[in-house]
């Protein structure tokens, strides 16, 4: 046998073994859940067989146990990256169950909140992705914007990720006085360095050959499969949950749904990408048609100083009256605490929760001030009390980060839900990997992989 | 002179320790939403690097401290006690979040009850997830863990150590 | 865009025997069907110029096992909670019927179709004995796993399924968690203690 056909006949058995390899779960580029095992021939992925469920927590189930109002720390932690989109479609589910009406400024910070979210998501998705690339730049600089931005939900709700804002009926708390101009700087900033990685990413050699034609999907398939989001406008079908069935205040919005042509990892950072331009200007809009604002109190007395605000009483003021028994001067004011107990620029809450009171949790004002929001407060938090909405099933859907986030709740009359069920985005975009790997190679796992953004809470539960 | 006959094994013990706790190669083995501030505290802002921990390595067998960032199913366990099997000694592990810590709020059929149950633990950080600072916090009592063990001081138990609580020797 | 009444007209006619009930409790179109007649329907549904429902946005199952006969409660005063009516300005003309008498699983499917722009909620009644419906597998791509799901969390077997088995829990995992009967921290550690 010479030598040629002796390579040949190797180069052809090494062609024809199909070689199984394994990815993950605890592989770097499998964001810590995932496991794939590939086929390969040679280079070429012959055949995908994905393996979910590292992370499944049983969200379903403890939504089963706690109270309406207890559900919203779980789905936090669903989509982990963009908790207020889930925390404002879970509320949305039960308000509609309920058939209750939130006020617009409700509405318009939860919209303003969401799509703060929805950028950082997509910072995330990118920088992570290019980082798995090789752009470890890019990496940190979205991290730093993601952070700018962060500060904001921060300044806003508390806390930095795990937020739990919204209520049922409304959210925890007004926004904080200088929020607006806050919000206008980190916007600029946020810009800045959108545009820096955009010159750092979007004509790089590196980063767009590989970027470019792996992951195809066709219209047809992402459709039979159920993908939504970024992911399905970059094969160029148009479908937005805020576009196409509009909730809260996105149909007064002005914005754009960005559309690939290909279908192609490409296509998806595009989509990415301009969805952040997106989302800025609907937060930008939000701060211009917000209405209602913090009521001003006089410093001094602690009394607010608008007129429309006549039926507000100093808490002081309003014990004293009710010891001596003058009910009729107490009955149908508000409380409102010395300005010195902090909370006062938050006397709002009829603007920013629903106002009923078999729902909504009365401000803090009230429940320390008078008898009736004490026991309001205790009507709602005290275990084996709550909300209890009436018998009936609804889906409501809204836009998350990675596609339509729907929640399905069935509830009994009793303060449990008893089914809550979330319609997780990137289940159905894992669920077509193999159709998106196959056939390219083993190195296009990662960009594809990438622009799935898989995460892992909201795909196991 | 110099102290009497262990002088120089003390001291030398001393800077290995020295040596070890700012050089810490750490496997983040990531699952979940503390991965998020995890991510924050390695990147510029917080930057983990000052506490001579940038370096994250994504090979076990390169590593020191594991890292468990996040919630541990009971389908991910076993995959858990692997990685930490294929360590090699020295090695520590940093509970990272309360779910590591305890199981957190996740009282269920499919959840850890603390990672502890498996492994054994050197530093705690609850939180849910912990800010970046109590993150870098707990490094430090690693960091302080790792000298300890080094200078021959009887060291504290380990549920003296978790982040955000001082402790003396 | 038709409404819901249409919708349901149109179902009706071609499904007489199908049909078990519909209603449009706050607004969301829901037909509930005799199992036998699934893909029939999901076919119909899905090529039919009325509906072209493109999207299976969803599919997942209700255990109405403990419906409406909530166990003892923990608390002393456990049935003292404000029970929320809703506001007279939300026609509330159609109310919830319930769930289906006498079965005790529901698989629920959500459709949405991209051109017309309906929603429409599909449930099929399951015995408990013998839960099992035919796959959708064939008509949508995303039935795959949503139905391995199903299986895994409720135990329902999807007939025609090409690879049912379980996606969330591990092999090893006995039982279904999602089922009401099922403690919700009856843990099945691979490793380590029961905890």
């Amino acid at each position: 046998m010479d030598t040629t056909t002796l390579t040949e006949s190797i180069e052809n058995q090494m062609i024809r073994k199909e070689m199984l390899l394994n990815v993950g779960p605890a592989h770097p580029a499998m964001h810590g859940i995932i496991r794939i095992v590939v086929g390969l021939e040679g280079e070429v992925v012959k055949s995908t067989e994905v393996e979910i469920g590292y992370l499944h927590r049983g969200f379903e189930k403890m939504s089963e146990t706690v109270a309406y109002n207890g559900v919203f720390p779980y789905t936090d932690r669903l989509n982990y990256v963009s908790p207020l989109i889930n925390n404002m479609g879970f509320a949305m589910a039960v308000e509609k169950l309920i058939g209750l009406q939130v006020p617009d400024r409700c509405h318009y910070i939860r919209v303003i909140m969401s799509e703060i979210s929805r950028v950082s998501d997509h910072l995330t998705c990118i920088g992570a992705s290019a980082m798995e690339l090789g752009a470890f730049t890019v990496f940190l600089y979205m991290i730093k914007a993601r952070e700018f931005l962060w500060e904001l939900v921060e300044m806003v709700t508390g806390a930095r990720l795990t937020v739990s804002y919204c209520r049922v009926g409304g959210v925890k708390a007004d926004l904080p006085a200088g929020f607006e101009e806050m919000t206008r700087r980190r916007i600029a900033e946020v810009r800045k360095v959108i545009a820096e990685c955009d010159k750092l990413l979007t004509r790089n050699r590196i980063f767009v050959d590989r970027m470019k034609g792996t992951g195809n999907i066709s219209q047809a398939e992402a459709v039979s499969y159920g993908i939504t989001g970024p992911f399905l406008r970059a094969t160029g079908v148009n479908y937005d949950v805020r576009k196409n069935c509009p909730y809260a205040v996105y149909d007064r919005l002005d914005f754009d749904v960005p559309l690939g042509t290909e279908g192609d990892n490409l296509d998806r950072y595009y989509c990415r990408m301009e969805e952040m331009e997106q989302s800025l200007r609907i937060v930008e809009q939000c701060l211009r048609d917000i209405p209602g604002g913090a009521v001003a109190v006089d410093p001094e007395t602690g009394r607010p100083m608008q007129t429309e605000d006549l039926h507000r009483m100093a808490a002081s003021e309003m014990v004293d009256e009710a010891k001596m028994g003058k009910i009729y001067k107490v009955s149908g004011k508000e409380a409102v605490v010395d300005p010195t107990l902090e909370g006062t620029d938050k006397k709002v809450w009829k603007r920013i929760s629903a106002g009923e009171k078999r729902v909504s949790l009365p401000p803090k004002e009230d429940t320390y001030g008078n008898i009736e929001g004490l026991m309001n407060h205790f009507k709602l938090v005290m275990f084996g009390h709550g909300i209890r909405p009436p018998r009936g099933e609804v889906y409501f859907p809204v836009e998350g980060a990675n596609g339509e986030l729907g929640f399905y709740v069935v509830s009994d009359g009793s303060e449990n839900a008893y089914r809550v069920r979330v319609r997780p985005p990137c289940f159905t975009i894992l669920a077509a990997l193999p159709l998106l790997l196959n056939g390219d190679q083993v190195a296009d796992i990662i960009p594809t992989f990438g622009s799935v953004n898989m995460i892992g809470g909201e795909l196991d539960r | 002179m110099f102290g009497g006959e262990n002088f120089v094994t003390s001291k030398l013990n001393a800077a290995i320790g020295w040596a070890r706790k700012y050089s810490i190669f750490q496997y983040p083995f990531v699952t979940a939403c503390c991965g998020m501030e995890y991510m924050a505290t390695a990147c510029s802002h917080y930057d983990v690097d000052r506490f001579g921990a940038g370096l994250p390595r994504f090979s076990p067998r390169q590593a020191d401290v594991l890292f468990v960032v996040g919630t541990i199913s009971h389908k991910m366990a076993p995959v858990l006690k692997t990685i930490y099997d294929q360590m090699t000694e020295p090695k520590w592990v940093v509970a990272f979040g309360v779910c590591t810590c305890t199981g957190g709020f996740y009282d269920n059929y499919a959840t850890v009850m603390g990672i502890d149950t498996i492994i054994p633990v050197d530093i705690y950080i609850p939180g849910c997830p912990p800010r970046p600072e109590y993150v870098l916090d707990g490094l430090m009592k690693l960091q302080e863990k790792i000298q300890l063990q080094h200078s021959g001081k009887p060291y504290p138990k380990a549920q003296m150590y978790h982040a955000g609580q001082s402790f003396s020797v | 865009m038709l409404d819901n009444p249409s919708l349901f007209d149109l179902l009706h006619q071609r499904f007489p025997a199908a049909i078990l009930s519909t209603h449009a409790h706050r607004g969301d179109a829901t037909v509930t069907i005799r199992s036998e007649y699934l893909l029939d329907v999901a076919r119909f549904l899905r090529d039919e110029p009325g509906f072209r429902m493109n999207f299976l946005m969803d599919l997942t199952a209700v255990d109405y096992l403990t419906f409406g006969q909530k166990p003892p409660g923990r608390a002393a005063h456990f049935n003292a909670g404000v029970a929320v009516r809703p506001p007279a300005f939300i026609q509330d003309q159609i109310p919830w019927p319930g769930p289906a008498t006498g079965a005790r699983f529901e698989v629920v499917y959500h459709f949405y179709s991209l051109e017309t722009g309906h929603r429409l909620r599909l449930k099929v009644p399951v015995e408990e004995d013998s839960p099992q419906v035919d796959s959708l597998t064939p008509v949508w791509a995303s039935a795959d796993w949503f139905e391995r799901e199903v299986w895994d969390m409720f135990g329902i077997r999807f007939k025609g399924h090409p690879n049912l088995k379980r996606i969330l829990m591990y092999e090893e995992f006995q039982g279904h968690p999602l089922r009401k009967d099922y403690p919700v921290n009856r843990r099945q550690p691979l490793i380590g203690p029961i905890n």
